[in-house]
């Protein structure tokens, strides 16, 4: 029922290059991200001490991050105090081999999923696949994108390369295979589409006996689990079955229930443009009679201690996969978010998958340079992670690399000669007379890369230098 | 007042109609502006593809071409972003490294007095109205770096609406990144492409005969598309918009 990965993804640039030409896509991307872009910038105008808010995010989360280690321990006694039970997995496949135990302990085979970005990230449905467990994902683009056999491509809006149409022909075609049918005479109409989800997702909700779920926030004083979400299908899984499996990413600690309140301004209004989203549901541990009566967390490193580790790449640890990011980026709104390999796309995603991964594989390898730095992503960043910092950070990791050479002697070439002013001038002054001879395009390397799309420009009769030198006087040259 | 141009490498080599209309303009606002002829380029195409090291040769070049100025004034956002905001990167990861104070020195003498020409023109010489005639419709772009991480603001659209005989007509979606972006260009031609000819089109649909910028390795590469479609659109950079004079008019050649 569902088989697609990220496994093998190819570079960025090649997979952006089909995604361009897709007129579809485009529109479908290009209204969504600037529809919810100019409602963020309307529901973050109404605050203003949000640049406060703002340096609020960024201080408890970095404070967080350097004593990381104590609020988890706090966390882990809080969380076990209250009655839950606390597992420290290394990575991804310990992750997943948690979960199946827990799952398969319970003796159900199927699981009702809360949307999570950390389950996406270790491959949790494909994991329990493989163990004979059923995941199904309740929150509705979530449910489309399984459904369609398809990948998220947006953190928030998984959906959102899909237009509604698109929506309708995947419920009629796929709902009878993993449940309820769809209506007859289903149309695109929001409404029914909604109403569709929600005749197949409600026999699954009254069903189910496990359901997974991540969090956006644990509060380490409490032994609090966070989740914010607009539709309630995420309350409906955390509420009804008898046993709840959140697993979570060990950077998603804020210390105190206080803390809360400066993120739960932040993460609606960047996120969903919402000044409040529609249901927070918290829990602590169990509590006999109401809710889950077991509950597990299972905390989640896979590559975020090392992520810590780097002075200038832990900043990203602050991040609330709030998208916003993602719905101002440009590159994003062109090369949609499959073309990152990863459930994390955009400029977030090009920041964060090579810090969790690794720069080995060549998706991996292009996504810090799958970006123009124009900055709108920091720019609108709730807890102001500087992504073109991070970019150019990553991008010397790469550089470093096998595979670089003919760049690199390319780059040292260019810096000689800009160390070397007298070639540089004769340089110069060689090209320019030289310009009649020049093509206007060139058939291989970057130049083609260029000239593919553009002119190269015609050089001038003289550099600049030789203007100066004819007219003006230097009247003052320190030692070179 | 001792003030250096420091023209960028683009500019020098392809582009010096911005940097002679740079020369033009500040002398004829009564600034001595010298061009110490020991310059050549920041060290943004290095750095910013991940050759951080190779740049360090740079920050020392320019540490000692401009030293003794109290301004370095250059018609380029982006470049002096890079000096302001990635030289004391340079110069803290270099101490990081053990590798000494030099760099970090350097970075700080050169981040407080480089500045782009409107932040010179409105900031230090109090200037909106500096006097130019370009009588033309015009629609700006503003250059991310010089948005974002100069925070230029309204200065450009200042001078801009100060000049006599310009129709200013607002550009569509101007904050939005025209593609350029250095290297990626040449890394992600296509979604580069992709984003310069929405930039183009979002230009056109003003109905201006000039798209201006201050930035212009982002011209080089609007312009090149533009030619390439047969758009019948100029892309010139401001300060030849804002050298151009009743006397001395801009003029194609």
């Amino acid at each position: 029922m569902s088989g697609r990965t990220y496994l093998g993804m190819p570079a960025f640039p090649q997979a952006a290059r089909a995604a361009t030409k897709d007129a579809r896509l485009r529109a479908n991307l290009r209204r969504a991200t600037h529809t919810i872009r100019d409602k963020r910038a309307r529901a973050v105008g109404e605050l203003d001490d949000w640049a406060l808010l703002r340096e609020a995010g960024r201080r408890i989360k970095d404070h967080t991050l350097r004593h990381l280690d104590t609020y988890l321990i706090q966390l882990e006694e809080r969380v076990t105090a209250a009655g839950g039970t606390v597992h420290w997995a290394a990575d991804a496949a310990e992750a997943n081999r948690i979960v199946a135990e827990l799952v398969r302990a319970t003796g159900e085979s199927e699981v009702v999923k809360v949307k999570s970005m950390a389950t996406q990230e270790i491959g949790l449905n494909e994991a329990l696949a493989a163990e004979g467990i059923t995941a199904y994902e309740t929150d509705l683009a979530e449910l489309i994108v399984q459904l369609g056999d398809d990948l998220p491509s947006h953190i928030l809006v998984p959906a959102i390369h899909r237009n509604r149409e698109e929506i309708r022909a995947i419920f009629a075609a796929k709902m009878a295979e993993w449940g309820r049918p769809a209506p007859e005479g289903l149309t695109d109409r929001p409404a029914d589409l909604a109403e569709a989800a929600r005749l197949h997702l409600r026999e699954k909700f009254l069903r189910a006996k496990v359901a997974v779920s991540g969090a956006n926030f644990m509060i380490a004083e409490t032994g609090t689990l966070v989740v914010v979400e607009s539709e309630g299908n995420g309350r409906m899984c955390l509420t009804l079955p008898e046993t709840l499996i959140s697993v979570v990413g060990i950077e998603k600690i804020l210390p105190t229930w206080q803390d809360l309140e400066v993120f739960l301004q932040l993460l609606p209004r960047s996120s969903t443009a919402e000044r409040m989203n529609p249901y927070t549901t918290m829990w602590t541990g169990t509590t006999p009679g109401d809710g889950p009566r077991d509950f597990h967390l299972v905390l989640l490193d896979n590559g975020r201690t090392d992520t810590l580790a780097d002075e200038v790449g832990r900043q990203v640890l602050r991040c609330i996969r709030c998208s916003a990011c993602l719905n101002v980026c440009p590159v994003y709104e062109r090369a949609g978010g499959h073309a990152y390999g990863s459930p994390y796309p955009g400029p977030i995603g090009a920041v964060l998958t090579p810090q969790l991964r690794g720069t080995t594989s060549e998706v991996d390898a292009s996504l810090p340079f799958a970006s123009s730095l124009c900055g709108a992503c920091y720019e609108v960043c709730p807890v102001a992670i500087d992504i073109p910092e991070v970019l150019v950070h990553l991008r010397e990791q790469v550089a470093a690399q096998p595979g670089h050479g003919a760049e690199r002697a390319a780059m040292r070439g260019a810096t000689w000669l800009f160390d070397h002013p007298a070639a540089l001038a004769a340089a110069e002054r060689a090209a320019s007379a030289t310009r009649a001879l020049h093509p206007r395009t060139l058939p291989f390397g970057p130049a083609k890369a260029w000239t593919d799309s553009r002119d190269l420009p015609q050089l001038p009769a003289e550099p600049f230098r030789t203007w100066w030198k004819q007219h003006r006087t230097t009247r003052q040259e320190p030692t070179p | 007042m001792r003030v250096a141009l420091f023209a960028t490498c683009v500019n020098d080599a392809v582009l010096p109609r911005a940097a002679i209309a740079t020369v033009r303009l500040l002398e004829r606002l009564g600034v001595a502006v010298d061009f110490p002829e020991q310059q050549s380029c920041c060290g943004q195409p290095q750095y910013n593809t991940g050759y951080r090291r190779m740049t360090e040769a740079l920050v020392r070049r320019m540490a000692r071409v401009f030293e003794g100025y109290d301004y370095l004034v250059a018609p380029s956002g982006s470049c002096v972003a890079m000096v302001r905001e990635n030289y004391p990167r340079v110069g803290a990861k270099a101490r990081a490294e053990g590798r000494g104070e030099e760099l970090a020195v350097a970075a700080a003498s050169l981040a407080p007095r480089v500045l782009e020409l409107t932040e010179f023109l409105v900031d230090v010489l109090g200037a909106t109205d500096v006097g130019a005639y370009f009588p033309h419709s015009v629609t700006y772009h503003p250059s991310c770096h010089g948005l974002r991480v100069l925070g230029l603001g309204a200065r450009p659209l200042a001078l801009l609406r100060a000049v006599r005989g310009l129709e200013l007509v607002e550009l569509p979606g101007a904050e939005e990144c025209c593609g350029f972006g250095g290297t990626f260009a040449v890394k992600n031609p296509d979604v580069s492409a992709a984003m310069g000819a929405d930039k183009v089109a979002a230009a056109r649909s003003t109905g201006a005969e000039v798209l201006c910028g201050a930035d212009n390795s982002c011209l080089l590469h609007l312009d090149g598309m533009m030619r390439r479609e047969k758009v019948p659109l100029r892309a010139v950079h401001l300060a030849e918009i804002l050298a151009s004079t009743e006397a001395e008019p801009w003029s194609v050649a």
